[in-house]
C-alpha cells in the first residue's frame, strides 16, 4: 500500500501545526474512549496541551506542581490502581530529571505509565541549551519494556497518543513545541513498531524520525531533480524498531542516511547503526547532534547551523552518495 | 487477614519468629541489610498480623489494604513477614538473593505476588503510595481501604520524598498512612552526622500531615497509632516510629555498621540463641522457621 501523503506535503503551502496539538486532541479522545485514562502535569498544562483533557475531564486531571520525580512516582501508584496515567512536562525535565523514577517505578515495575516529553529537540530555539532536550531518545530507548515514539506531525501524534493509551506498556512520546509541516493524512497508517516507506527509490535509504522526516521528503524531491532516487522511510517508532522495513530497503539501496534532531548517540542513528552492524553492514551517514549541546537562536538559524535544514541536508546527503559506492552483502 | 486475631503476646512471639527468620535468611544469603530489617520487625508484624486488611491466599484481592515498602533494602523483614502470614512457604526464605529466586535482593512486584511495587532506589515509595491513595479517595470512591508505606529515616534526605509529602498534603490524602523508621542511622553514620532531619515532626506538620511519634517496638502503640491515623479524615498521617537498629540482637543494636551487613555463621548462631531466650519471656525452641 502506498503511504498517503498530504496533497500539499511538498508545497510551500503545507499545513503547519505543532505535534503537541495532536497530543492534546489525542489525549482527550483517549480519555473519552477509556475512563481509566488520567492526566498528570507538572505545572505546564496548557503548553503541553493537556488543558484539553483537563477541560473535558477535570476530575481525572491531577496537578503535580514543579516536581518531575513525584510526577512519575505518583503516576506509578495510579497505574498500580488500574489507571492509565499520562504525565506531561517538557522533555528536558521529564524524562530529563525523572529518569531513575522511570526506570525503577515504571519500567522495572512494569506499569503502563506514559511519559510525554514536550518541547523536545531544537524547537525551543530561543530558550537555549538547557531547554533543548536532545538526549531523551537515548535515555528512553535504553530502558527495557519502554516503547519510544516520535511522531512526524500533529496528525500522527494524535494517533500515537491513542495507540499508547491502549498498549499496556511504559511508553515515551516525544513532542515539539513549534509548528511543523503536516505531511500525513487522517488515512495514513500508524501502528506502534511500524516504519513506513513514504517514497520509493534505489540510490539511498533516508530514514527520518519525528519532524525530520518531512525535511527528508524535501531532500528526496530535490535529489530527484538531479537524477538520484532516494527512498524515504518514516520511523515514528524508535523502539521497537521496524527492522524488516529498514533492512528490506537497505538491501535494495546499499546506502543509508538517518536524520533526527537529537543526539545521534543512542538516538535513531544509534539504533539503525546497531541494527545494520549486526544484520546488514552498510555504509551509514548519521545526521543529528554529534556530541554537542544546542544554543539560543531562531529555529531556522539553529537547524541550519547544525546541518538539519533542507538546505544543509541536501549537499551533505549528496556528498555521502557520491563518495560511497553502493554496498551489497556478498561483495 | 483482619485485626484482633492474635493477642499482644502472640504478636510479640510472631515478631520474634520473624527476627529469627531474618537472621537465618541473611546469613544464608551472605549479603543484605540486617539493622533496619530487625528494627522494623515489630511494625511489620503489627501491619501484617493486625493492622492491614489483606488475604495472603489472594494477594490481588481488590478490597485489600496495601503496603508500599519505600526503603526496599529491608526486604528481608517484608519477605519474612509475608512468609509467616502465608503468602509463600517459609522454606522459600532460604532462596533470598539467589539466582532465580522470587526473593530478589530488593523487592520486585512482578516476581512475587503480594509485593505492591518494585523498590530499592530510595525516596520513591511515598509518591507511589500517594498515587494509589489518590485513586482510592478521588477516582474510585473506596473509603474503607488504606495505603501504608514504610520509609527509612535516612531516606528522608531524598527530594522526591518531600515532593510527595507536599502532594499528599495538598490533596489531603487521608487514606495514606506513612511510617518512618526513625532509627537514627544510615550507611555513613548517624543521621545527625550525615544530614540532620530534625525538627522532623515539625517538617511533616508543616507539609500538612497528622503526626504521631511512638515507640516502634511497642506493638500495642503501633496498632493504636494506625487506628488513630485511620480516624484522621482530613489529612495524611505519618507515624514516626522510634526504633533501635538491629533490635533483638544486642551486638547489632545501635550500630550503623550493621545497616548493610549480614551476620556470618557464628554471629547468626549467637543471634538466634539470643532471640530464642529474649528476656526469658519468649522461649521458642527448634529451627528458625
Amino acid at each position: 500500500m502506498t503511504y498517503p501523503l498530504a496533497d500539499n506535503a511538498y508545497g510551500d503551502d503545507v499545513t503547519l501545526e505543532p505535534t503537541r496539538a495532536g497530543y492534546g486532541r489525542g489525549l482527550r479522545a483517549a480519555g473519552e474512549a477509556n475512563p481509566a485514562v488520567v492526566g498528570l502535569c507538572a505545572d505546564l498544562t496548557e503548553s503541553t496541551q493537556m488543558h484539553l483533557f483537563k477541560e473535558a475531564f477535570p476530575e481525572r486531571f491531577i496537578q503535580i506542581g514543579i516536581a518531575e520525580q513525584n510526577l512519575i512516582t505518583v503516576a506509578s501508584g495510579l497505574a498500580h490502581a488500574g489507571k492509565i496515567p499520562f504525565t506531561s512536562s517538557y522533555a528536558a525535565f521529564s524524562p530529563g530529571r525523572s529518569w531513575e523514577q522511570i526506570k525503577t517505578t515504571v519500567c522495572l515495575n512494569e506499569q503502563p505509565v506514559k511519559i510525554i516529553g514536550s518541547h523536545a529537540g531544537l524547537y525551543t530555539g530561543a530558550d537555549g541549551a538547557t531547554h533543548q532536550m536532545l538526549e531523551d531518545i537515548a535515555l528512553m530507548r535504553v530502558l527495557p519494556h519502554m516503547v519510544v515514539v516520535v511522531p512526524g506531525d500533529s496528525i500522527e501524534a494524535e494517533k500515537a497518543t491513542r495507540a499508547i493509551a491502549e498498549n499496556g506498556q511504559p511508553s515515551y512520546l516525544r513532542l515539539a513545541r513549534e509548528k511543523t509541516p503536516v505531511f500525513s493524512t487522517e488515512e495514513s497508517p500508524f501502528e506502534i513498531g511500524k516504519a513506513y516507506v513514504l517514497r520509493e527509490g534505489y540510490d539511498v535509504t533516508l530514514i527520518g524520525t519525528g519532524t525530520m522526516t518531512h525535511k527528508l521528503l524535501l531532500v528526496a524531491a530535490k535529489l530527484a531533480t538531479e537524477g538520484l532516487n532516494a527512498e524515504v522511510i518514516h520511523a515514528p517508532t524508535i523502539k521497537p524498531l521496524d527492522e524488516a522495513t529498514i533492512l528490506d530497503s537497505v538491501r535494495k539501496t546499499g546506502r543509508v542516511v538517518t536524520a533526527e534532531e537529537a543526539q545521534i548517540a543512542g538516538g535513531l542513528g544509534g539504533a539503525v547503526a546497531e541494527l545494520l552492524g549486526e544484520k546488514l553492514p552498510t555504509p551509514l551517514h548519521r545526521i543529528g547532534m554529534r556530541d554537542h549541546f544546542g544554543e539560543s537562536g531562531a529555529q531556522a538559524d539553529l537547524f541550519d547551523h547544525f546541518g538539519l535544514s533542507p538546505g544543509k541536508l541536501t549537499p551533505s546527503i549528496k556528498q555521502f552518495i557520491d563518495q560511497t559506492p553502493k554496498y551489497h552483502q556478498g561483495f | 487477614m483482619q485485626g484482633g486475631q492474635l493477642t499482644l503476646t502472640q504478636l510479640g512471639q510472631k515478631a520474634n519468629e520473624i527476627r529469627k527468620s531474618i537472621i537465618s535468611m541473611l546469613e544464608r544469603a551472605g549479603s543484605g541489610h540486617s539493622a533496619g530489617s530487625l528494627g522494623t520487625a515489630d511494625i511489620f508484624t503489627a501491619l501484617y498480623f493486625d493492622i492491614m486488611n489483606h488475604r495472603p491466599e489472594d494477594p490481588n484481592w481488590d478490597g485489600r489494604d496495601l503496603l508500599f515498602l519505600s526503603n526496599g533494602h529491608i526486604a528481608p523483614v517484608l519477605y519474612a513477614t509475608m512468609a509467616h502470614t502465608g503468602y509463600f512457604p517459609l522454606e522459600e526464605l532460604n532462596t533470598l538473593r539467589q539466582f532465580g529466586s522470587r526473593l530478589q535482593g530488593h523487592p520486585e512486584r512482578t516476581r512475587l505476588p503480594g509485593i505492591e511495587q518494585t523498590s530499592g532506589p530510595l525516596g520513591e515509595g511515598l509518591g507511589q503510595a500517594a498515587g494509589y491513595a489518590y485513586a482510592l479517595q478521588y477516582l474510585d470512591n473506596q473509603p474503607h481501604r488504606f495505603v501504608y508505606t514504610m520509609m527509612g529515616d535516612g531516606e528522608l534526605d531524598e527530594g522526591n520524598i518531600w515532593e510527595s509529602a507536599m502532594f499528599a498534603g495538598k490533596y489531603k490524602l487521608s487514606q495514606l498512612i506513612a511510617f518512618v523508621d526513625r532509627n537514627n542511622i544510615q550507611i555513613d553514620g548517624s543521621t545527625d552526622d550525615v544530614m540532620p532531619l530534625e525538627d522532623l515532626r515539625g517538617k511533616w506538620e508543616s507539609f500538612g500531615w497528622h503526626v504521631q511519634e511512638i515507640d516502634g517496638h511497642n506493638i500495642e502503640s503501633i496498632i493504636d497509632a494506625a487506628s488513630m491515623a485511620r480516624a484522621i479524615t482530613t489529612k495524611p498521617s505519618v507515624i514516626i516510629a522510634h526504633t533501635i537498629p538491629g533490635k533483638g540482637v544486642d551486638f547489632m543494636e545501635y550500630d550503623y555498621k550493621w545497616h548493610g551487613m549480614p551476620p556470618n555463621h557464628d554471629q547468626a548462631k549467637d543471634a538466634l540463641k539470643k532471640l530464642r531466650t529474649l528476656d526469658g519471656k519468649i522461649n521458642h525452641e527448634g529451627e528458625a522457621w
